[in-house]
Order: structure tokens, then sequence, then C-alpha cells
């Protein structure tokens, strides 16, 4: 090849290190409530956990609700395949995530915040413990009444959807709750709660910063600032990449790819395959209701190369949902198995391949009527595999 | 007070009795003993003043959690997609002929159990394991026996 690889614009502010969190609290502090959410609001942020709630809108409605208790929680149960940036920013800047909890929890009004932490990620407790230690007295210094403690999560992928966190916060099955009413109303203990990724609270710090303004310079229209990706797969660079929101799969490819790529996997499991020919047509962002031209992500790209069967990865994945659904709601429980079954069959001939088109039916009834995300989004992989990749799933 | 009675009693005296305690209670009872046998969750139940079943039910739901009984090592390999495509099955294999066990079993000596687990959140540096708390990356089947050797021959 004589051509130039081209390469994405790489952004260095999540993981640049600084050192100023003392001023920078110090300066959100003194700005009024008002002030802080509203450049929340205008830097545009959502969300980076996968779904993209807007985050300064998440902070005003929970501050206006006139309750004494309140909670502010770091989701750090980072349990989506292929995702692992939370784990980075935790262990290079851990500060920052706790700042932005501080300032969430001085204009929320709470004075206790957690960190839910997956329980594979326990060896980074001594090291978060010692951060603690030195940010409360931080917090001493300036006079504000906040302490935060980490909470363990036991394995259980579920409990990285907000109301099954609360309930396993509560020591219970983390079974996921009804919706509405939400956590800025009703969260753990029954009291209102912000739960936000790590990497949004990160990105709260860059704001605090920065200001709204030169983060909104980033990304695209609706989905403004970078986003931190995880990269795995056949690609000759996995690793942790911080990028501009609103770039091209084709892009994305041409840079992290290794020269024979067939299809990426977008979201994790619960997000969508792309197929090479779609590459040029599919953006990552937030951008209005999914339309599958741009697609929202917790940051997690898988890649794939023509040597790999798509047929395995959506058995692999299937594999993964009915281990991991709670099992509470019967579209998903049932549902689940059937489609691992139903895969299985159709692979060694004892279905008929139109079969296939039954179950992307039983996909949809998930959608509609399994209560929470994981039930619901398990649609996105099957559809976007079994569309794209019929002749796999049959021969 | 036999060493189970101690433990839970400490630990229920350490973190309180009210619900919201009750994970960090198992977890501290699975750090020792390696799994929440039938007793351990009576007593749990019985110094929270907490259905035994609730704690039971509780506990089946976490896969850290568990409650059949385990080895001093529990070994967990990430079975999910980048771990599975990046050669977790020739993993498991060395694993499993080291050890003389299959997944899912405990060796005699009660120092290893081989279990399979998802996303370890290494995907980057698949294929990924856990010994206990402890994380293993980019393995290969050499690299993989050498570790569990020197788990082996400690103390
Ligand atoms: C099945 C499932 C698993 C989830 N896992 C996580 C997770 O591990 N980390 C996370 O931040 N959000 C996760 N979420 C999203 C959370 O419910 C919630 O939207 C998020 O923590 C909100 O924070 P954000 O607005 O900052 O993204 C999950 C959602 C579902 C449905
Ligand atoms: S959709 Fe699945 S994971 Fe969600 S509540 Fe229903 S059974 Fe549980
Ligand atoms: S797939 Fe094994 S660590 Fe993520």
């Amino acid at each position: 090849m004589t051509t130039t690889k081209k390469q994405l614009h790489r952004i260095d502010l999540i993981f640049k290190n600084e050192q100023d969190c003392k001023e920078i609290l110090r300066n959100a502090l003194a700005r009024s409530n008002q002030e802080v959410i509203n450049e929340m609001v205008n830097s545009g942020l959502k969300g980076r956990g996968g779904a993209g709630f807007p985050t300064g809108l998440k902070w005003k409605l929970t501050a206006e609700q006139k309750v004494d208790e309140k909670f502010v929680i770091c989701n750090a149960d980072e349990g989506e395949p292929g995702t692992f940036k939370d784990r980075e920013i935790l262990t290079r800047v851990p500060h920052k995530v706790l700042s932005g909890m501080a300032v969430c929890a001085k204009i929320i009004g709470a004075r206790k915040g957690y960190i839910y932490l997956r329980g594979e990620y326990k060896f980074l407790v001594p090291n978060l413990k010692k951060e603690l230690r030195r940010f409360h007295d931080i917090l001493d210094e300036l006079g504000l009444d906040f302490r935060v403690e980490i909470f363990m999560g036991s394995g259980a992928y579920i409990c990285g959807e907000e109301s099954a966190l609360f309930e396993s916060m509560e020591g219970k099955r983390g079974e996921p709750r009804n919706k509405p009413p939400f956590p800025t109303e009703i969260g753990y203990l029954n009291k209102p709660t912000v739960i936000n990724n790590v990497e949004t609270l990160a990105h709260s710090y860059t704001i605090l910063k920065y200001g709204a303004k030169k983060f909104r310079e980033l990304g695209v229209k609706d989905s403004r600032g970078s986003k931190v990706f995880s990269v795995s797969g056949d690609t000759p660079i996995p690793g942790i990449y911080e990028l501009e929101l609103g770039m091209s799969v084709q892009d994305f490819v041409d840079d992290f790819g290794d020269g024979d790529t067939k299809a990426v996997q977008v979201g994790g499991a619960s997000g969508f395959l792309v197929p090479r020919k779609r590459f040029g047509k599919t953006s990552i962002g937030y951008q209005g209701k999914l339309t599958g031209i741009s697609l929202p992500t917790g940051g997690s790209m898988m890649i794939f190369n023509s040597s790999r069967s798509m047929y395995n990865v959506l058995n692999n994945y299937l594999d993964f949902f009915e281990e991991e659904s709670c099992g509470q709601c019967t579209p998903c429980r049932v549902g689940c198995q059937q489609l691992l079954k139903g895969i299985k069959a159709v692979k060694r001939g004892e279905k008929p391949a139109s079969y296939l088109d039954q179950l992307l039916k039983l996909t949809d009834t998930m959608k509609l009527t399994a209560k929470c995300g994981l039930g619901q989004s398990v649609a996105n992989s099957f559809s976007s595999i079994v569309e794209n990749f019929r002749e796999e799933m049959i021969y | 007070m036999d060493f189970q009675e101690k433990l839970v009693h400490d630990l229920v005296a350490k973190h309180g009795t009210d619900r919201e305690n009750l994970l960090p209670i198992l977890q501290g009872v699975i750090d020792q003993e390696r799994y929440l046998s039938e007793e351990a969750i009576l007593k749990i139940a019985k110094e929270m003043s907490i259905p035994a079943a609730d704690v039971y039910g509780t506990a089946t739901f976490y896969s850290f959690l568990d409650t059949d009984p385990r080895g001093k090592y529990v070994i967990r390999v990430c079975k999910t997609i980048t771990c599975a495509m990046k050669g977790k099955n020739q993993i498991i294999q060395a694993i499993e002929n080291f050890l003389k066990i299959k997944v899912g079993e405990t060796t005699i000596d009660k120092k290893f159990t081989i279990l399979q687990t998802n996303c370890l959140g290494w995907c980057h540096k698949a294929p990924a394991m856990l010994v206990n708390d402890d994380v293993y990356t980019e393995l290969t089947p050499e690299s993989v026996v050498d570790i569990l050797r020197e788990y082996r021959e400690e103390n």
C-alpha cells in the first residue's frame, strides 16, 4: 500500500494530567447553582453510559426536588462487552470524577455520594481509597459537607442499569424497577438521585475548567464534545482513545482497522453491528432518535475482520444476554432463551431459514414489552446481524 | 464462637444491620471463605434480622456470591466475544490440563476452581482472566500455566 493512513484527531482532555481540582472546585463552588447548571446545559454534554441523556438537565431536575436527602452516584459498573474506558479513567484521573461528583452534590444538595464499582475492578480499591482521603481533605478545606464511599458490585451486568443498581445497593437482587418514576425523583433509598457514568463526571470537570463553549467546539450538532472509545477485536492498535463525536464508521475503520474489516460492533453486545457497506453512511453520536444512521454508544467499538463468523459473534452475544438477563420479566427471560435455541436450530438445519424471520419478530416484541434496556436492546444486535449476514446464520 | 460466627458477627458489627449493608457483608464472607455456606447464610439472616430466604435470594443473584464450595483460588476466564476470538478456548484447555479438572470443578486439595465469566473489561488485552481479585491479561497457553504454577507452589 502506498497511501498514508488517515488518522482521526486524538483529543487529550480527559487523561490530561491536571492537578488543579482544588482550584476548579473552589471556583465552581463560588458560582451560583443556576450558573453552574447553565454551564452544564450549554455544554451539550450527554451521558456517556450509553443512553445519552443530557447531563445538565438531569442535575437541574434533581436540584428542583424539595427533599432533604439526596444522593450522587457514579456508575462504575462497566459491564458492556467491549467497554473498558471507565477503568482507565478511574485509574488515571479519579480526582476529575470526584470533582464532578462534588460539584453535582453541591448543586442538588447531596451530602453523600457513592461509586458503584464492578466486582471485577476490585483491584482498583486501594488506589481509589487513597484518592478519596486526599479528596475529602480538599472538601474539608473548602467547607463542602460531602463524602464519597465505594460500593462494590458482585458480578452482575444488569446492575449497571440504574434502577437495578439502586436495588443492589439496597441489599437486594439487582432487578430493574419500572420507569417512571425516574431517579431524579425516586432513586437510591427512594430519594432523588443523580446517577452518572464515570466518563460523564470526568467531562463535567473539563467543562467547569474550560467552559461550555470550549467543550462545544468539539463534536457535531447534538453530539458535543469528545468521547472515550474502547477499541478491541481485529485491530493492530487496540486500546483506549479519546476522539471527537460525529466521526463516520468509515473514518474509524480507516484508522483502526486491520485492512480487512468486515463489520464493527458499535456500543457493545447491546449496540449495533455495522457491516462494511454501511461504514460510510453511519456516524457515531446521539443525533435525535435512533435511526441507524447515527449510533449512540458507551464507547465500545469491536472490530471484526473477514475471518470471523458472524454466527459465532451472535451466538456469543445471546449467551451473554441469556446469562445476564435478571429473569424478572417473561419477554426477556424466555425471549433470550428462544433466540439462542432458535439460531442454533437454524444452523443445524432443524429449522428452516424462514424461522429467522419469526425470531426477528420476537425481538420486535421484546423491544416493546421488556421491562428494561437489557431486554429491549437485544433486538439491536440480533436484527443488525441477522439482516446483514443471513447467509452466515444458515450455512 | 466458631470462626464463621465471629466472622459474621464482626462484619455485621462493622457494617450495621440495615438491609443496605447486606452486599458488603456477603462479600466479606466470600473474601474469607470463598463461598456462602448454608450455615453462613443462616447466621447472617439471624444477625441482621432478615429472612434467610431473602439473604439466599439476594446471594444467588450475583455471580461472585457463590453458594457452592469453591477452591482457595477461583479462576474466572473471560468467555465474551473478544476473548473468545483471541483464543480463550486454548487457555481453558491449558488450565484444565494443568489442574486436571474441568470448568466448574474444584481440585481435590481445594486449592483451585475453574469458572468462566463475562467480559472483564480488558478486551484490548484479551484473553483475560481473574484469579480471585487479581487480573491477568494477554494470556497464552504457556503463560497461564506459569501463573498457576506460582499459585500452586506458594507456601
Ligand atoms: C442493561 C444495562 C446496563 C447498563 N450498564 C451501565 C454501566 O455499566 N455503566 C453506566 O454508566 N451505565 C450503564 N447503563 C446505563 C444506566 O442505566 C444509566 O443510564 C447511566 O448510568 C446514566 O449515566 P449517564 O447519563 O452519565 O450516561 C446500563 C443500562 C442498561 C439498560
Ligand atoms: S428486560 Fe430482562 S433484564 Fe430487564 S427486567 Fe426484564 S428480565 Fe430483567
Ligand atoms: S471480552 Fe474478555 S475482557 Fe472483554
